[in-house]
């Protein structure tokens, strides 16, 4: 169970540049919720996401996973709890390190790291059969760089080492954005395979709307750092984009304003 | 008259020094190439070690024991610039040029003036130019220890973390590392590795001088890049670590071969830096260069006023 309480961000505080990002955002995650999160340009969302992931302090309010409050736990030490994948296909993984090593690395997420090998002959046997399930034929190239794959590849196994050590929540940051449509679709049933196998209570920003109300239990939309909708079980369902449309306008007074949204739907 | 023999008398010499200075070398490249952290603590540290060994040797302790004590001065070395970087957010350059002004202040306090000599005659040390080909036997057994033990090292679990840190501290904050231990660890062990070299050399040459260390990471770098050009024309991918670990100190013998040669032509030796810092750059820039000219405007003006007649 992830819970937000009352958070408050605002970046570059008494500049001319300041921005207040997250304005009192407050939000519960069950066990199991997969929520899909949409909004415009600077509503918060991605900056949500970063909050739940401790890149930087909050401001005001609290954060909790599982129980536990996170919010004075710096990123490294909440990792324990999150799978991340992000938009840049870069982030996510160790380009000069091998496929194997990646996964390696994400399977100690949250564990003490010592002198023991880095990599085992068994976990290399366990990876070879998780990435044959992928059907990428990445089973053949574990020990390739992982500079070497294509965006898609590394998203896909961004999202298998997102998930390799169950976590509590699992944090997807625009992660089809940067990708060609056929690719993009592709990862994102590769998302829903892997939340639904693995049971994981999910949160995913998009920017395309029929995404947001194709997948997930639940839909939230942000508006000015605020959660302005949240929608789920039947209504989630039978949801389209025009109803969306005019539920944005009716909770915020305005009308939804980002073009890359209207235009993919 | 230039003569031949003489070029050939001096080069064993020249291996065995590159020898020693590839120890210095492979900490270069773990701060530079793994860690990817411009580390410029090197030129205090590889004095910091050669004053430290030649300090307790004259005061009686064990060659071999004050290596190990060069080792531990270079590893507290390494831990100033991580804490500068670090703890107080000072950049990797700063921080490691702080460090560096600092430890030249430390250095002469250590020896009590700018130089100590040490005799052979007097001390049983561990290489001496005197006993070129002993010297080089013993330097060729410490760097196999210290590539095997770097090789196992940079396969634990604890390297990986520094392996992460170096290549994508992003991805390496979001799987739970904390990317500032995995600095502090390869600062330390680096400047270590830099502090026995300098250690060693001290012994060496038979002096520890306080600007022994000046424009090391320049030799370094030489070496690492020398290696690496060299490696990857040879193996192209199948150049592995501990193959690249190994062309790391052949970069350095081939740095100092070419040296001996400049030396050999009876070059003016006050330019010498001044070559070394050209040879540094040129070897910076090939690969720049190479790439760009694959894929520059020029070219492509080229090819469309092809296209177009």
């Amino acid at each position: 169970m992830l819970v937000l309480n009352q958070v408050h961000k605002t970046f570059n505080i008494g500049t001319i540049n300041e921005k207040p990002a997250l304005r009192g955002v407050s939000l519960t995650l069950n066990d199991g919720d997969f929520v899909t999160v949409i909004g415009g340009n600077g509503a918060g969302k991605s900056t949500m996401l970063n909050a739940v992931a401790g890149v930087w302090p909050i401001d005001q309010g609290s954060i909790s996973i599982d129980g536990i409050d996170v919010t004075g736990l710096p990123e490294y030490k909440r990792a324990k709890y999150l799978g991340r994948v992000f938009q840049d296909p870069m982030t996510g993984t160790a380009a000069t390190m091998e496929i194997q090593e990646n996964l390696a690395l994400a399977a100690r997420r949250g564990q003490k790291r010592g002198l023991k090998w880095g990599i085992t002959k068994a976990e290399r046997e366990k990876y070879h059969e998780i990435l044959k399930e992928l059907d990428l034929g990445l089973e053949e190239r574990m020990s390739s760089k992982v500079g070497l794959l294509s965006g898609g590849q590394r998203q896909a196994l961004t999202l298998l080492m997102a998930a390799l050590q169950k976590p509590k929540v699992l944090l997807l940051d625009e992660h089809t954005a940067a990708l060609d449509p056929k690719t993009a679709a592709k990862v994102l049933e590769l998302s829903d395979k892997i939340i639904a196998e693995n049971h994981l209570t999910a949160m995913m920003v998009t920017h395309n709307m029929r995404d947001a109300i194709a997948h997930g239990n639940r839909l939230i939309m942000m508006n000015e750092g605020q959660v302005a909708l949240d929608i789920s079980g039947d209504e989630k369902k039978s949801l389209t984009v025009e109803d969306l449309l005019m539920k944005f306008e009716q909770a915020s007074g305005e009308t939804f304003d980002d073009d890359k949204a209207l235009l993919s739907k | 008259m230039l003569n031949i023999f003489s070029l050939f008398r001096a080069m064993p010499g020249s291996v065995a020094q590159g020898l020693i200075w590839g120890i210095m070398a492979l900490g270069v490249y773990l701060t530079y190439k793994i860690l990817n952290f411009a580390d410029l603590t090197v030129d205090g540290s590889l004095a910091t070690g050669g004053a430290v060994a030649v300090m307790l040797i004259l005061n009686g302790c064990p060659p071999a024991a004050a290596l190990a004590v060069s080792f531990a001065a270079g590893v507290l070395a390494g831990l100033i610039t991580a804490f500068l970087h670090t703890a107080l957010g000072i950049s990797d350059i700063l921080a490691g040029i702080l460090t560096q002004i600092a430890l030249y202040s430390i250095n002469l306090n250590i020896m009590g003036k700018s130089n100590q000599a040490i005799s052979v005659d007097n001390f049983n040390l561990i290489v001496s130019l005197r006993y070129i080909p002993l010297s080089i036997i013993i330097t060729i057994i410490f760097l196999i220890v210290i590539i095997g033990i770097m090789y196992w090292y940079f396969g634990t679990e604890q390297g990986f973390t520094i392996r992460a840190t170096g290549c994508n501290p992003n991805m390496a904050k979001a799987q739970g590392i904390n990317t500032n231990v995995a600095k502090v660890l390869a600062l330390a062990i680096s400047n270590g590795l830099v502090a026995l070299a300098g250690g060693l050399y001290a012994q060496y040459q038979g002096n520890a001088d306080v600007n022994m260390g000046r424009g090391a990471i320049v030799i370094g770098l030489a070496a690492v890049i020398i290696g690496e050009v060299l490696g990857e024309a040879i193996f192209r991918k199948h150049l592995n670590f501990i193959a690249r670990l190994v062309f790391v100190v052949i970069g350095a013998i081939i740095y100092y071969l070419v040296i001996c040669f400049v030396l050999w032509l009876k070059l003016p030796q006050e330019n010498l830096k001044l070559f070394s810092a050209i040879v540094v750059a040129i070897f910076l820039a090939v690969p720049y260069l190479k790439g760009k000219s694959k894929n520059s405007f020029k070219k492509s003006a080229k090819n469309g006023g092809a296209a177009s007649c």
